[in-house]
């Protein structure tokens, strides 16, 4: 007996939310990247989901989905890192409201 | 039912782990919170029949992404020290708004998908072996590609965070993290 | 040898060549003008003699030749030439005047400046009036009739910086237009009813017998013939030319030009140009079985000689009175055409030719005598001073006189005055034409008597005779005018009969025969009785000074007053139909300034306008509408741009703001 499909998505929808709100409503540059891991692990619930309650999980695809996804996630947090440590070491800040050189 | 109750407990821990991830003060706090809520996630994943997957969220999100962002928040510590400090962004509730928006409209497209309200099946499972033989003939050519990103995506961080001093170094691996180097440059700014 | 008839364009061709050379010359290359304008004629004069001896052995009497000038659509227009005894008298005629008189201009324009242009002019006169007298073709007539006005009109106004002789000239052309007109509408009607404009061809001319019996039998406006109706209208046309009254004022004033040009134009060819188109269409005169037409020349002739005539008795002016001589008898011509046919009026028009030109060389040579004086109160005794220019003048004289016997004019007017008695219309073109005799016979006498005779007047600055190069031509021309008398006597008609293309016989007692004698004697009486009235008052008693009042003055000086003012014909033109030219040009002037130049204007004025509405509708309409656009366009880009803080989280923001708005959009749409 397992919860319906539903609640796992709610759940989902629920990180994901968290994690937007975390993205566009804190200062540090961190958090943005914490909130959109957030948002891919719940992209990736979404996926696990739905290959679990669809009709043919003999074939796998939502797990190959999901591995691909943290191995992509994994890269792009190294190199979104890299970045910040970048900035702080030229702009001496993370704070994502002061970096506003494109400004148009 | 112990299927549904474990499921609804490590949800609340999840959801609460992650937004307290996104509202702590200190960002070590928020990239500790973060970890468990990756945990938490793994945790479901195995609750699903995915077992490698629970595995490898746990090796790569709480082993070796978490670190990363402790060691980030680390590196990048000046910044926030600084009294009087807002941690939050000086418009921070028109993004809460927008928020909260985009929860309602999937909430209301989950809820009013009456397909969605299904029961699991039974009998889903994603043994190693046929994961690993789906890698190796059908998804062939993504793996390859996500090497070759995994390369690129390590030489380019290591490039953007190289200094002209060449010090600290941020490797980034995948299934197999390594302890990471000891901190040397925590002073260096 | 025989000349042949398709090279007769050779005649004219030589002296126009010689005026287009001529024209190309500059005003010092003298000797070369004079020479190619004398030799050009001078062969052509060869020619046309060649020509004439072809005639005159010539069976049939009349050669034409004729081609296709142009194609129009389904009709063709031929020009061509005829060569017939009337062709051929004249090309001797003109021709020998032509090269008389070139010579005489050698001497008597010696001292001009403009000597180059006077013997290009002369060159074309002489092509002109050439290719009149060989056309065969009534369009071929016209278009050199309008060249040899054209020369007048030059060569009348070839001292134009003189304002007399600018309006002179202009005073000629456009009179003789006026009968021009008058050519052309009789030439196009012609055409269109006899459907060609060739005199002979083959018996399709228009003035062969076929075409005529046509015209003559239709009738047209008025129940005139057809052929009457062309026909005057033709005669209109001659009537300008030869300065018939109405016509005829401008030929005194074109004494203005020099006096070659008056000798050669004035006397001998252009105005005869008037007679020989009516002698050459003389077929057409005279068609049918009552030709009006003639009758209409007889009267005009009869009425212009006496006219004449009477005018020039009051004359003081050397030229004028010899300018009205020739009015006078060229309305002799006229008349003779009318009543006896074409020998008659021919025969005088050449009798004529050789002594009024005479007549005009002589008065040239007096004048150049004089220094340029030209009124003859104050001329005299140049009997002595110049005795050939008297010898010769005397001759001429006699000529026009018609003093009988020896003397050309004689012969010539006589033929006229026993046509004109025995012409059964009437009897009073015969009074009139002795009359005419009569005061021709005395104004000569007054004219010599004045000029020749008595003591000079001025006797500061002595006359002199003039060089060779002058007297000479005047000479020969004397010798001519006493011979060619001898070649249409009554008793020997040879030029009748050539014209008429039967051969001559000798007969003497043709002289005497009935009226012949009478007319004979009349003429003489008439002749003598001037001399007589003209000796009386002029001569014994000549005018001591030139600021004595001339007798005849003294005892009708009303009359006097009326014939020297030239009966005021003038005056009355100016008054009548040049104020009402006048008014009609300024008339003209007006609608073209206020209506036709208004139009435009106003056209003018709305394209104007147009093109500033325009301009104001794309300024205010188009750009303010444009540029409006553009800076809305901008207002909304920095309104973008402000969006555009360089923050990424405001960017997340909408992009997910985005995003829920998407989903609501596809949640309801699924609905």
């Amino acid at each position: 007996m397992s919860a319906p499909l539903s609640h796992y998505l709610i759940l989902s929808a629920l990180l994901f939310s968290i994690g937007f709100a975390g993205a566009v409503a804190r200062r540090s540059a961190i958090i943005v990247l914490i909130g959109i891991e957030l948002m891919l692990n719940a992209a990736n619930l979404n996926f696990i989901a739905f290959w679990r309650y669809g009709p043919h999980p003999e074939a796998l695809t939502g797990v190959m989905f999901v591995l691909f996804s943290i191995a992509i996630a994994a890269a792009e947090a190294a190199v979104g890192l890299a970045l910040v440590i970048a900035i702080y070491r030229q702009r001496k800040t993370i704070q994502v409201d002061r970096l506003d050189s494109l400004k148009g | 039912m112990p299927g549904e109750i474990a499921f609804y407990l490590i949800a609340v821990f999840t959801v609460a782990f992650a937004a307290a991830a996104m509202t702590l003060r200190r960002l070590v706090h928020c990239a500790l919170c973060a970890a468990a809520a990756f945990a938490g996630l793994a945790m479901i994943y195995l609750q699903l029949d995915a077992e490698f997957v629970g595995f490898a969220q746990l090796l790569v999100y709480v082993g070796a992404i978490a670190i990363l962002i402790v060691f980030a928040v680390l590196l990048t510590r000046g910044d926030e020290v600084a009294p009087g400090n807002k941690q939050s962004s000086p418009s921070w509730m028109a993004g809460a708004a927008v928020a909260a928006l985009v929860l309602a409209a999937m909430a209301v497209a989950i809820l009013h998908s009456p397909s969605l309200h299904r029961l699991a099946p039974s009998g889903a499972e994603a043994p190693v072996r046929r994961i690993g033989g789906e890698l190796m003939t059908r998804y062939i050519l993504p793996l390859e590609m996500i090497g070759v990103l995994l390369t690129g995506a390590l030489l380019g961080a290591v490039v953007i965070a190289m200094r002209d001093e060449p010090e600290t170094k941020q490797p980034a691996r995948d299934v197999a993290p390594k302890p990471a180097e000891p901190l040397e440059a925590l002073n260096s700014r | 040898m025989k000349y042949p008839v398709q090279y007769l364009w050779l005649i004219p061709a030589l002296p126009l060549l010689m005026a287009g050379l001529g024209a190309l010359l500059k005003r010092d290359q003298r000797r070369l003008a004079a020479s190619l304008a004398i030799g050009g004629v001078a062969v052509s004069w060869l020619l046309s003699s060649v020509a004439f001896f072809t005639n005159l052995s010539a069976h049939p009497f009349r050669q034409t030749w004729s081609f296709n000038w142009f194609d129009l659509a389904d009709t063709t227009v031929p020009l061509g030439w005829v060569l017939d005894p009337l062709t051929a008298i004249m090309l001797m005629m003109v021709g020998l005047l032509a090269l008389l008189i070139f010579i005489y201009s050698l001497g008597y324009m010696a001292h001009d400046w403009n000597f180059t242009r006077f013997f290009c002019f002369m060159s074309l006169f002489a092509a002109a009036m050439l290719g009149i007298v060989i056309a065969n073709s009534l369009l071929l007539l016209f278009i050199c009739w309008e060249l040899v006005g054209l020369s007048s009109y030059l060569l009348i106004g070839f001292w134009y910086e003189k304002p007399a002789a600018a309006a002179a000239a202009k005073k000629a052309f456009i009179t003789t237009r006026i009968g021009d007109i008058a050519l052309l509408l009789g030439m196009l009607w012609l055409y269109s009813q006899s459907g060609t404009l060739l005199f002979y061809d083959h018996g399709h001319g228009c003035l062969e017998q076929s075409s005529l019996a046509r015209l003559a039998a239709a009738t047209t406006v008025g129940g005139m013939a057809l052929s009457t109706a062309i026909a005057l209208l033709i005669f209109a046309g001659a009537v300008g030319k030869s300065g018939q009254v109405p016509l005829h004022v401008w030929l005194p004033d074109a004494m203005e030009g020099p006096t070659p040009v008056s000798a050669l134009i004035h006397a001998a060819t252009m105005v005869a140009a008037g007679v020989f188109l009516v002698a050459r269409a003389y077929p057409l005169m005279s068609a049918g079985p009552h030709p009006a037409a003639l009758q209409v020349i007889t009267w005009v002739g009869a009425i212009t000689a006496v006219f004449a005539a009477a005018i020039a008795v009051a004359q003081n002016d050397i030229k004028r009175i010899i300018a009205y001589s020739t009015i006078s008898q060229l309305g002799y011509m006229m008349m003779g055409l009318g009543v006896g046919g074409v020998a008659v009026g021919m025969f005088h028009l050449i009798t004529h030719a050789f002594f009024k030109s005479l007549l005009f060389l002589g008065a040239g040579s007096v004048i150049h005598g004089c220094h340029g004086e030209q009124d003859i109160r104050k001329m005299g005794g140049l009997r002595k001073l110049m005795p050939w220019t008297f010898a010769t003048y005397a001759v001429g004289m006699m000529a026009l006189c018609g003093v009988p016997l020896f003397f050309s004019g004689f012969w010539s007017k006589d033929d006229i005055l026993r046509a004109a008695w025995a012409w059964p219309v009437s009897t009073v073109p015969f009074c009139l034409g002795a009359a005419g005799a009569f005061l021709t016979a005395f104004y000569m006498t007054r004219q010599a008597s004045l000029v020749f005779l008595g003591k000079p007047v001025d006797a500061a600055s002595p006359a002199h005779e003039s060089p060779p190069v002058m007297t000479i031509p005047l000479a020969i021309l004397a010798v001519f005018a006493v011979l060619v008398g001898f070649l249409g006597t009554p008793a020997w008609p040879w030029f009748h009969s050539y014209l008429n293309g039967e051969s001559a016989s000798l007969e003497p007692a043709a002289l005497i025969a009935g009226p012949q004698l009478a007319l004979l004697l009349l003429s003489t009486v008439v002749v003598g009785a001037a001399f007589f009235l003209g000796w009386r008052i002029y001569g014994k008693a000549a005018l001591q000074s030139s600021r004595e009042i001339d007798p005849m003055q003294k005892s009708l000086p009303g009359l006097f007053g009326l014939l020297q003012n030239k009966l005021f014909i003038d005056e009355i033109y100016a008054a009548t139909f040049l104020r009402l030219n006048a008014a009609f040009a300024r008339f003209a002037d007006w609608m073209d300034r206020v209506i036709w130049g208004g139009a435009v204007n106003a056209l003018s004025a709305l394209t104007v306008l147009c093109s500033r509405l325009n301009r104001s509708f794309d300024d205010s309409g188009i750009n303010a509408g444009f540029d409006l656009g553009c800076a809305e366009l901008r207002g909304a880009g920095g309104f973008l741009s402000w969006m555009q803080n360089g923050r990424v989280q405001r960017y997340l923001r909408i992009a997910g703001l985005g995003l829920g708005l998407l989903l609501l959009a596809l949640i309801w749409g699924c609905k």
